[in-house]
């Protein structure tokens, strides 16, 4: 097996650490358009690095992080929060396109900074994504029955003395890193499709919170695998191709479910 | 000394104050209503009493210690979070079994630990949600509007339950409602709501006040006639003491 397409199952493995317990959060608290809006900011911080000569990763980290904080404080009040993560995640991705167009010195990759790009995935990412998913999940876990309890309700939190003003920004928190990690894998556009559709193709078959969060690792790292399979052997771009296997096997999902 | 109270609190919004010098407190084991009409102020009210929400002026004190069950008005659990009744009352704190299945069977709802919460009707999901207020033996029970999706013979067993469980458990309680009819029968003491407190003291007293028929009509001359008719002397089976029987309306 080449050397680039192990390293990408390998990187792929480490972000479904993240992308499975997150992606689970993401469909219980309808967090999609966030994680999509999210996605977007990425690309401006790709701009910003590029300009300001910093690693690609620090300036997108940077740059989701900050958007992740915005688009907290703005949908707080949670009145028209739909309406505006609409408006911030176009305005974002319209954005950020014109800032890579704008970015001095050689053009900047544009398709694979949307849809992921497998051979730019080196030796240091995988031990990045490693890294960064394992601290996703490990802090997921360690908050695990806050997390499940702010889930339910604002209310409930607090009458169980917990914050969930706090539990949603350390989500939105890890959201942004999960972003940030997952870019070179699959894309500015399809990093939420990544945490959502395992999770919703887990649904029917979960029978506790964290089972769904087990099969929603197992689906996707079917996908990663998957997608890259197909992509090695009729050369498709990667990250379509990682969602178009998680997508395939939502619909098996749905399918098995309709037969019980 | 009562177990919370609010002593003159205001609180606004966008400029409008949406409690006006409201003051009330509720005392060990007795039931005390929140009536008003939608906008009144009364879920605020329940929240700036639990703390979550911090008044511009006015008090607001807890008894250092007081355990509180809140049931709120209803649960916006996403069908996507798949979770047992059991687990829902085990969370956040991991209670024993033993306590978990006590508060069911209390709240009117034993055998359900291993359905899904997404089984239930909206009847029982009302019951777990009280099982859950139940299981940290509370001091005192917050109730918002418990009814709200339930039918009338449905909303009236939900009330004998808290009343049941009040003489059972000696908590004291504080619901808020507009199901009047079936919600004075139980109720120690009546706060009306408008903003500010527009009268307060027994259902009889609070029912012919003349604040509390300027919000809700003479219509509700029946609910009287019901209290009286079905729970005539009622009141009287329990000791407890009763004040504020006055209405400054």
């Amino acid at each position: 097996m080449d050397d680039f397409l192990l390293r990408a199952a390998l990187a792929g493995t480490g972000l479904i650490l993240a992308t499975a317990p997150l992606g689970c959060f993401v469909v219980w608290r309808r967090m999609a358009y966030f994680g999509d809006a999210t996605g977007h900011a990425a690309i401006l911080g790709v701009a910003i690095a590029v300009v300001l000569s910093l690693p690609l990763i620090v300036g997108v980290l940077a740059t989701t992080v900050v958007f992740g904080a915005l688009l907290f404080a703005l949908t707080r009040e949670g009145t028209s929060a739909d309406t505006v993560l609409g408006v911030l995640s176009h305005a974002l991705l319209a954005i950020g396109l014109v800032g890579v167009a704008l970015a001095p010195g050689p053009r900047i990759d544009l398709e694979g900074l949307l849809f992921g790009d497998i051979l730019a995935v080196r030796q240091m990412d995988v031990w990045l994504i490693w890294a960064g998913g394992a601290a996703v999940a490990a802090i997921i876990a360690a908050r695990w029955n806050a997390l499940l309890t702010a889930t339910l309700g604002d209310d409930l939190a607090r009458a169980g003395g917990i914050d969930p003003a706090r539990d949603t920004a350390l989500l939105t928190g890890l959201l942004a890193l999960t972003v940030a990690l997952a870019l070179k894998m699959v894309g500015a556009l399809l990093i939420s499709a990544l945490l959502i559709i395992p999770a919703a193709a887990a649904r029917p078959f979960a029978r506790s919170p964290e089972g769904m969060v087990a099969l929603t690792a197992v689906l996707g790292l079917t996908s990663v695998l998957g997608g890259l399979g197909l992509s090695f052997v009729i050369d498709s771009p990667a990250g379509p191709s990682i969602i178009v296997a998680a997508a395939a096997m939502y619909a098996a999902a749905r399918v098995a479910q309709a037969a019980r | 000394m009562s177990l919370a109270a609010l002593e003159d609190v205001t609180l606004r919004r966008n400029g409008e104050a949406v409690l006006d010098a409201v003051s009330l407190s509720v005392d060990a084991g007795e039931i005390v209503t929140l009536v008003g009409p939608n906008g009144s102020g009364k879920t605020t009210l329940v929240r700036t009493l639990l703390g979550a929400v911090p008044p511009d002026s006015g008090r607001v004190t807890r008894r250092p210690g007081l355990r509180v069950g809140y049931v709120p008005q209803r649960l916006s659990i996403d069908p996507t979070l798949p979770m047992t009744v059991g687990r829902f009352l085990r969370l956040p704190n991991r209670h024993p079994w033993d306590a978990i299945h006590t508060a069911l069977e209390d709240a009117g709802l034993p055998d359900v630990a291993d359905r899904p919460l997404a089984a239930l009707s909206g009847g029982q999901l009302q019951r777990a949600l009280l099982a859950r207020a139940l299981i940290g033996d509370p001091e005192l029970l917050i109730l918002d509007e418990p009814t709200a999706g339930l039918d009338q013979p449905g909303a009236a067993a939900f009330y004998r339950r808290i009343e049941t469980l009040r003489d059972s458990r000696g908590c004291a309680v504080l619901l808020v409602s507009h199901d009047l009819h079936v919600v004075m029968a139980a109720s120690d003491r009546v706060i009306c709501l408008n903003g500010h407190v527009c009268c307060e003291g027994t259902p009889a007293v609070v029912a012919s006040a003349p604040a509390y028929r300027a919000l809700f009509g003479d219509g509700t001359g029946g609910a009287l006639a019901l209290y009286r008719h079905e729970h005539g002397g009622h009141r009287h089976e329990h000791p407890h003491p009763h004040h504020h029987e006055t209405a400054n309306g």
